[in-house]
């Protein structure tokens, strides 16, 4: 009994070291990716912003305990977050053009939906 | 000079193609306007009159006023915030006709612009059908799908000419609004998405079915994560239309934050964020070896559902998220309604449908659409998953609840027309008749061996199909074999294809074109009369009455009372507020004196009852009685049983063995006054429950005067008695005139006879 459950934890600790392994992997051969590109790193920054905005808002409202604008703060943190889909969404065609669009085209709609977004979250903020 | 033909050919199809939807155009609306011949270009049923009262405030007040539009003619004392708790898609759209063909110089009445809304936007849901079935399978099913979209019972039944309700607009967006997702997901295309989004906002501004839309879609994504399809088109298609979408959904003011709050719409946002974790994995994977992944995703899937379900759990423990309203659980537990909100299931369309419905809604598309979902499974790309899901899911919907199958037609019409095109691309294929054999026929027959190498999965079907094709050298018997084969197939489908059309206009003609506001009857001649009993009564009310007089009925009637009468009604068609629609209810099953008292609490001048009895309309308020004591009820449970409604054996009756509950209530007496002696025997006959009435039954009205019957006594009002002048109770100052009354009558009798005098 005694042995079994040592090898299972055994066993669960060897894969959280192969969890982080894997991620650590991943996260090098990203970094790679993105040192020789410097479109992709402009917009992983870009995103990296939208992310602490986001993150910066919603402690904010946390902080002051009152969401009184409610629209202002659910506009201003949703348009980070739509930027930031449609960001990821610009980046995973650039990497890999999807058939039928090129680079050019998915960057003219990227900027299209951009502009609707902005719109409507400015019309929201009141 | 075959690059020339083939040109050609596509320059025909073009032309073909075209004609082909102006005569869908022509069909879809002229099949529409045959209540508009029939009757007049009128407003029908209940809901579209409010739809039109409140279209014709948006054309003759600002945008902004619209919004604001706090109507106090409705649910008196309280009011209602009519701006802020209707869906504005339909008026601000017929709004904006008006004004652009106002602008052109085309004044047109406001009225007509609505009683024409629903056939033209018929025509623009038959395109969104064929661009929605182009991309499943191809323009030859699309233009069949359309077609089926255009003369569909299933939906004519809610857009004939006059049917000016949210539907009318919302099956037309839906199906756009479909087209654009299904041609995101395929090609990926943020441009799209962003076009899906921007429907799907217009749709949300048009119906409450709306969250329909909301569910379906993340469920189509989410089958497909499931069946490990996802891909990054994926990705950009569905978050697209979720950000855009969502921050679009809450401008309604109606909908106002329920996207984040509501969990009707929680599973959209919980599929939005599985496909970043699933984008973030997929990226892992291509970085790792698939081993290392395994672990990498059962860890974190372990975690991230744990947290998300207790997150969800705490935050609706919390109050943040609303749970799921009542007409949710009334499409799961069917039973639901009826114990809980009686209000629900008073609605008849809220009733589940009888099954003959089914067919005759959808004729011989209901036994296509399980073979059309069944071809499209054999297939299963992307695409072809949602419409699975959609069929699934509709036709569960639409055996709850009778309105639902609107939302299911168009898929029928879909898999209806793929499982015909696909028959009709194999059995109307006549090539083989021609001696020679084309180049395109050798070809495919090539690719039908090919595909035999390639999938041992082929159906024994095919394999002989394929065969067929395969041994097609002279031997003319079985070539004539196969064309006679092919002749009954095809010949037998379009036989189908022309009942269906028969059928469709059939029905169209005789029970979804009428008004309900005007009913046709037959003369003793054979001849057709209108009964026009509402208009009269209405029309009556608003000359007779006073501008501010409030009339009490129950709420079936408030939307047409307030666009036809213009008076203030208690209670609407909106049903927001229970309690309200429960105290008329009460007024209604109480004895006169309660009733009295009860209406002049809330200052109410007139009592509108609809009787059936005199003509055998079936839909009168003694029918729909049991709800008002239903759901007053449940709010009064210790004044009002439904229990002392019914008969010792539990009949509902109206004759002379009703119970004393039932003939001392207020809806009783008020239908029946003076209804028997209008016979010439003194015994009334209710056609409409088959029993006979005398006048021992219908006791005397006290608190209430007769002031108006309409011609076939169908529509009766009442006016509530001012205090009296002594200051004497009513029922007290009646019986007091009656015991007076027959005591002059005994007075007169004693009086000796005088002669008369020469």
């Amino acid at each position: 009994m005694v042995k079994k459950q040592g090898s299972g934890s055994n066993a669960t600790v060897s894969k959280f070291v192969q969890f982080s392994e894997s991620l650590g992997t991943a996260y090098s051969s990203y970094l790679k990716e993105v040192n020789g590109n410097k479109q992709l790193l402009l917009i992983d920054s870009f995103l990296a912003f939208l992310v602490v905005l986001g993150v910066v808002q919603f402690l904010f409202v946390l902080l002051i305990r009152d969401n009184f604008p409610f629209n202002a703060f659910l506009s201003g943190f949703i348009i980070c977050v739509g930027q930031f889909v449609l960001l990821v969404s610009l980046r995973l065609q650039l990497i890999s053009p999807f058939e039928g669009i090129s680079k050019q085209r998915a960057f003219g709609e990227f900027i299209v939906a951009s502009l609707v977004l902005h719109f409507i979250s400015v019309h929201f903020v009141n | 000079m075959k690059q020339s033909t083939l040109l050609a050919l596509e320059g025909f199809q073009t032309v073909l193609k075209a004609l082909i939807f102006i005569a869908i155009f022509g069909v879809a609306i002229s099949s529409r306007l045959f209540s508009v011949i029939r009757f007049e270009s009128i407003i029908h049923e209940f809901d579209p009159w409010f739809n039109f009262r409140a279209t014709k405030y948006l054309v003759s007040h600002s945008f902004y006023e619209f919004l604001n539009w706090f109507d106090d003619r409705t649910w008196y004392p309280l009011g209602r915030v009519t701006g802020g708790t209707l869906y504005p898609g339909l008026m601000t759209t017929s709004g904006a006709i008006w004004h652009i063909l106002r602008k052109i110089g085309l004044p047109i009445d406001i009225r007509n612009i609505c009683v024409l809304f629903a056939p033209a936007f018929s025509g623009f849901t038959a395109w969104a059908t064929y661009e929605f079935t182009k991309e499943l399978k191809d323009s030859s099913a699309g233009l069949l799908a359309a077609a089926f979209m255009a003369i569909a019972p299933g939906y004519i039944s809610r857009s004939v000419a006059g049917s000016y309700d949210n539907e009318a607009i919302a099956i037309t967006l839906l199906m756009v609004t479909f087209m654009f997702w299904i041609k995101a997901q395929k090609t990926g295309s943020i441009l799209y998405s962003m076009l899906a989004a921007l429907f799907y906002f217009y749709m949300v501004s048009a119906w409450g079915g709306y969250v329909f839309i909301t569910n379906l879609i993340p469920l189509h994504v989410f089958i497909l994560i499931l069946m490990g399809r996802y891909q990054s088109k994926l990705y950009s298609a569905y978050t697209t239309w979720y950000a855009i979408g969502t921050l679009a959904s809450m401008q309604i003011p109606f909908v106002g934050f329920l996207p984040i709050r509501s969990n009707d719409h929680m599973a959209a946002l919980g599929v939005f964020g599985l496909i970043q974790i699933v984008a973030l994995g997929d990226y892992i994977k291509s970085q790792v070896s698939g081993e290392r992944f395994k672990v990498v995703m059962f860890i974190s899937l372990g975690l991230i559902i744990s947290i998300g379900i207790s997150g969800l759990f705490f935050l609706t423990y919390m109050g943040y998220i609303a749970p799921w309203t009542g007409r949710f659980y009334s499409l799961w537990d069917t039973n639901y309604a009826k114990i809980h909100i009686p209000i629900i299931a008073s609605v008849s369309e809220h009733q589940p449908p009888a099954w003959p419905s089914f067919f005759f809604d959808n004729q011989f598309l209901i036994w296509l659409f399980p073979a059309g979902v069944f071809l499209l499974f054999l297939e299963l790309k992307d695409e072809h998953v949602f419409v699975l899901a959609y069929s699934v899911l509709c036709s569960y919907f639409a055996g709850v609840m009778i309105r639902l199958m609107l939302t299911l037609t168009p898929i029928i019409c879909v898999t209806g027309a793929i499982a015909i095109s696909k028959l009709f691309d194999i059995y109307l294929d006549f090539s083989v008749a021609l001696s020679t054999k084309s180049p395109k026929d050798v070809k495919s027959v090539k690719l039908d061996k090919e595909k035999k190498e390639t999938s041992d999965l082929e159906q024994e079907d095919d394999d002989y199909e394929a065969e067929l094709v395969v041994d097609y050298e002279p031997s003319s018997k079985a070539r004539w074999f196969d064309i006679t084969a092919k002749a009954v197939v095809s010949s037998t489908f379009l036989m189908y294809l022309f009942l269906f059309v028969y059928h469709c206009t059939y029905v169209t003609s005789n029970f979804y074109s009428s008004p309900s506001v005007v009913m046709p009857s037959q003369n003793p001649d054979g001849s057709v009369a209108l009964i026009d009993d509402f208009r009269e009564a209405y029309y009556w009310l608003r000359m007779n009455t006073a501008e501010d007089a409030k009339v009490a009925a129950w709420w079936d009637y408030g939307y047409q009372i307030g666009g036809m009468a213009d008076r203030t009604t208690l209670v609407d068609n909106n049903t927001w507020n229970n309690t309200h629609i429960a105290i008329v209810g009460k007024a209604m099953s109480s004895p006169e004196e309660k009733a009295y008292e009860i209406l002049k609490a809330h200052d109410v001048d007139y009592v509108l009852v609809v009787f059936g009895g005199a003509l055998g309309y079936s839909g009168d308020d003694l029918n729909k009685f049991l709800w008002m004591v239903r759901i007053s009820e449940g709010i009064w449970p210790d004044e009002v049983k439904e229990r002392n409604f019914f008969t010792g054996r539990g009949e509902y009756r109206v004759d002379a063995d009703a119970t004393k509950t039932m003939k001392d209530s207020l809806m009783y007496k008020l239908s029946y006054h003076d209804f028997p002696s209008i016979y010439p025997n003194g015994v009334g006959h209710d056609r409409t429950r088959n029993q006979k009435i005398t006048n021992n039954e219908v006791g005397p009205l006290d608190y209430f005067e007769e002031v108006f019957t309409s011609e076939i006594l169908l529509v009766r009002i009442y006016k509530l008695k001012s205090p009296d002048s002594l200051g004497r109770d009513h029922g007290e100052a009646a019986k007091f005139d009656r015991n007076l009354q027959s005591g002059v009558k005994k007075r007169l009798v004693k009086k000796p006879e005088l002669e008369l005098r020469v």
